[in-house]
C-alpha cells in the first residue's frame, strides 16, 4: 500500500503525466433500469484539488460513493497509488486513506468538538477517556489547520454550518486521509462561511499531502479553488480541463446547452 | 484563564474566522465541556425541586418524615427501584430506544430464582444469579428484535413484556409464593427488611447510579451511546458498531429490571406475579424525563434521572405522611412530565436557533 511507484500515464485528460494518487478507469454503475455511470475515467494527481461538476442526477454522487467504498462499481477498476484496490466499505476505504465528508452527516451534534474529532479513535487510559489529552490534541490540530472555533469543549450543535464543515474536514485529515472527498462542502452557506472553507482547502493544498475531490455547483467557487475540473453529464465525463484553461462562461454555456436540448426533446415528444 | 471564561461564554452562535480560539489549559477548565455545563444546569433544576420537596415535607411533619423508618421507606422501597430501572432507560433513551418490558422482567426474574431453588435445588446464591441472568437474556431478546429484526423498540418491548407477564402468571398460576426460608439469607445483599440490610436497595441504587454515570460520561460506551442516538448514520459512518451498543443497553436494562424484581421479592419475602408491571417502568421513564433526558435520543443524564426518582419517591411518600389522599398524585406526576418535556423541547429549539444564526 505504501509503495508509491509512478506508473505509466493513463488515458485522456489534460496536463502532463504526473504522480497520480487516485485513478479510476471505465467505471460503470447501474441501478435497475437507470444507468448512473457509463464509462467514467477519473484521475487525481497528488496534492491536486479536482472539481466535479454536473447537473443533478449526472452521477457525481454515485462516483463519490464508489470512491469512498459505499458502493461498488459494476465494472472498471480503481488504482490507489498505482495499485489496484477493491474498496469493500467506507471503513475499508478510510483505512486505505480515502475519506469522505458529507455535509451534516459526519458529526454528532450532541458531542463536543473534540469528542467528534476523536470519534471511534478515542484516547483512553484503561476504561476511561483521556479527555484532557484529546482536548489538547484537538485544539492543537485545529489551530494548526487554521480552524478557529470558540472552544473545542462546546457541543458541535452550537457551531455554524461552516465551522462544522471545517471540523469534519479537519477530522478526516486528522484521521490521516490522503484522498479527501467533499460532497457539496459549500452548499447552504453564507459568503463568510464559504470563505472560511475555501481558505481551509487552500491551506490543505499548500501543504500538499492531501488530494481532494470536491462536488460543487457554484462554478466561480470551483474555478477559484480547484486545479482542474471534470464535468459529468448523463454518467459520462464530457469535459476535463485545468481551471486556468476554462471559465465560468464556458461551463455555464455547456450546461445551458444541455438544458436547451432537454427542453427541445420534451417539446418534440409532447 | 480569562480565555477560558470567554470561550465558554461565547458558545451560542459561534463566531466566524478570527473568533476566540479557546487556548485555555484543559486541566484548569473546571466547566469541562459546554455540553457538560448544559447537562449540569438541567440537573441543577431537578436538584432544586428535590431539595424544595424534601424541605416542604420535612417541615410539614418533621417527626414522621425525618425518621429512620420513613427514610428506609422513601429511599429503599420507593426511590431505589425507580432509580435503578431509570439507569437502563436513560441509556436506552439516549441511544434512541426504549424498553417498555422492563417492568415485566421485574415480574418474571424472581420466578426464575424461585423455581431454580424449589424445583431444581440450585443453591440460593446461584439462583439469584440465574434470576439476574434471565433479565440480561430478556434484554438480549429485546436487542435482537430491535437491532437485528428492526422492529421499533416501542412495539418490540410491548410484545416481550406481555410474554414475560404471561409466563410469570402461567408458572405461578397467578398465585404469590413465599421465598423458602432457607434462601432468605441469600437475599441479604440485595436487601431484606431488617437492619442494616434494609438499606441495601438504596446502596445498590447509589452505587449503580455512580458507576453508570461514569460509564455514560467518561467511557467509550457512553460516548457511543450518545453518538448512536444523536446521529445514527454519522456514528455508523465513523465505524461505531451501533448495534452492539443498543444490544448492550437493552441487556443492562434487563439486568436492572431483574435486580429490582429480586430485591422486591426478598424485601417483601414474596414472589408475586402482580409485582412489577407497567408502573415501575413508567416511573423510571418519568424520572429520566424529569432529570433532563430527551425522548428523541442524543442527550440525558443518569444523575438527573436519580434526582427524578427522588422527586417521585418524595412526592409519593410525602403525600402519605402529611395525610393527603394519594389520589391526585398522578395529576402531579403527569404535570411534572409535561413541564419537563416542554422545557426539553423549548431548550432544544433555542439550541437550534442558536445554531442557524
Amino acid at each position: 500500500m505504501t509503495a508509491q511507484h509512478q506508473f505509466p500515464q493513463a488515458t485522456g485528460g489534460a496536463g502532463p503525466a504526473t504522480d497520480e494518487v487516485l485513478h479510476a478507469e471505465h467505471i460503470s454503475k447501474r441501478f435497475g433500469a437507470v444507468t448512473a455511470l457509463v464509462d467514467v475515467t477519473v484521475r487525481l494527481n497528488r496534492g491536486e484539488v479536482l472539481g466535479l461538476i454536473g447537473d443533478n442526477g449526472a452521477g457525481k454522487s454515485t462516483l463519490l460513493k464508489i470512491f469512498c467504498g459505499f458502493q461498488q462499481p459494476d465494472s472498471g477498476r480503481i488504482l490507489l497509488n498505482g495499485e489496484e484496490v477493491t474498496l469493500k466499505s467506507v471503513m475499508h476505504a478510510r483505512s486505505l486513506g480515502i475519506d469522505v465528508v458529507y455535509q451534516d452527516l459526519a458529526l454528532v451534534n450532541e458531542l463536543s468538538v473534540y469528542h467528534n474529532m476523536f470519534l471511534n479513535r478515542e484516547e483512553v487510559r484503561g476504561p476511561l477517556l483521556s479527555n484532557r489529552l484529546m482536548r489538547r490534541i484537538a485544539r492543537d490540530h485545529l489551530d494548526e489547520m487554521g480552524v478557529h472555533i470558540p472552544s473545542v469543549n462546546v457541543p458541535v450543535a452550537s457551531l455554524s454550518g461552516g465551522q462544522r464543515q471545517a471540523i469534519a474536514v479537519a477530522r478526516a485529515v486528522f484521521g490521516n486521509a490522503k484522498v479527501l472527498l467533499l460532497d457539496e462542502p459549500l452548499a447552504a452557506m453564507g459568503a463568510k462561511e464559504v470563505a472560511m472553507i475555501l481558505d481551509l482547502i487552500k491551506d490543505l493544498k499548500r501543504r500538499g499531502d492531501v488530494s481532494i475531490i470536491i462536488i460543487a455547483h457554484n462554478y466561480g467557487q470551483v474555478l477559484e479553488i480547484c486545479d482542474r475540473v471534470n464535468l459529468l453529464q448523463h454518467g459520462e465525463i464530457t469535459l476535463d480541463k485545468l481551471s486556468q484553461d476554462t471559465s465560468v462562461q464556458e461551463l455555464n454555456d455547456i450546461v445551458v446547452a444541455e438544458y436547451r436540448r432537454a427542453l427541445e426533446e420534451r417539446q418534440r415528444s409532447a | 484563564m480569562s480565555d477560558t471564561v470567554e470561550s465558554v461564554g461565547n458558545v451560542v452562535g459561534g463566531t466566524g474566522p478570527g473568533g476566540g480560539n479557546g487556548r485555555g489549559n484543559g486541566a484548569r477548565q473546571l466547566l469541562a465541556s459546554g455540553f457538560g455545563v448544559f447537562a449540569r444546569q438541567r440537573e441543577a433544576t431537578v436538584l432544586v425541586v428535590t431539595v424544595a420537596l424534601l424541605l416542604y415535607f420535612g417541615l410539614s411533619d418533621a417527626s414522621s418524615f425525618v425518621s429512620q423508618v420513613n427514610a428506609v421507606d422513601l429511599l429503599s422501597e420507593l426511590m431505589a427501584p425507580i432509580a435503578i430501572i431509570a439507569i437502563g432507560e436513560v441509556l436506552l433513551l439516549i441511544c434512541g430506544e426504549i424498553d417498555l418490558s422492563v417492568g415485566f422482567i421485574y415480574t418474571f426474574a424472581p420466578f426464575v430464582m424461585l423455581y431454580a431453588v424449589t424445583d431444581y435445588h440450585v443453591p440460593a446464591a446461584l439462583a439469584v444469579l440465574l434470576g439476574l441472568l434471565s433479565g440480561v437474556l430478556a434484554g438480549w431478546v429485546n436487542g435482537f428484535l430491535t437491532v437485528t429484526l428492526r422492529v421499533p423498540s416501542f412495539i418490540a418491548t410491548i410484545g416481550t413484556g406481555f410474554m414475560l407477564w404471561g409466563l410469570a402468571l402461567t408458572v405461578s398460576s397467578a398465585e404469590p409464593q413465599e421465598i423458602p426460608p432457607s434462601s432468605v439469607s441469600a437475599g441479604k445483599v440485595l436487601g431484606i427488611p431488617s437492619n442494616p440490610w434494609q438499606w441495601m436497595p438504596f446502596i445498590w441504587a447509589v452505587v449503580l447510579v455512580l458507576i453508570f454515570h461514569i460509564v455514560l460520561t467518561r467511557t467509550r460506551w457512553g460516548l457511543y451511546t450518545v453518538a448512536a442516538g444523536g446521529n445514527l448514520l454519522g456514528a455508523r459512518e465513523a465505524g461505531i458498531n451501533v448495534g452492539r451498543i443498543k444490544y448492550g443497553n437493552f441487556m443492562i436494562t434487563g439486568f436492572m429490571g431483574a435486580l429490582v424484581g429480586l430485591q422486591t421479592a426478598f424485601y417483601t419475602n414474596n414472589v408475586d406475579p402482580s409485582a412489577g408491571g407497567y408502573q415501575p417502568m413508567f416511573y423510571a421513564v418519568i424520572a429520566a424525563v424529569i432529570g433532563g433526558t430527551a425522548m428523541l435520543g442524543g442527550s440525558g443524564t443518569i444523575l438527573g434521572a436519580f434526582l427524578g426518582a427522588v422527586v417521585l419517591a418524595t412526592l409519593t411518600d410525602g403525600f402519605d405522611i402529611i395525610g393527603i389522599s394519594a389520589n391526585p398524585l398522578p395529576i402531579i406526576f403527569g404535570g411534572a412530565i409535561l413541564v419537563a418535556m416542554i422545557a426539553n423541547v423549548q431548550l432544544a429549539r433555542l439550541r437550534q436557533a442558536g445554531r442557524t444564526l
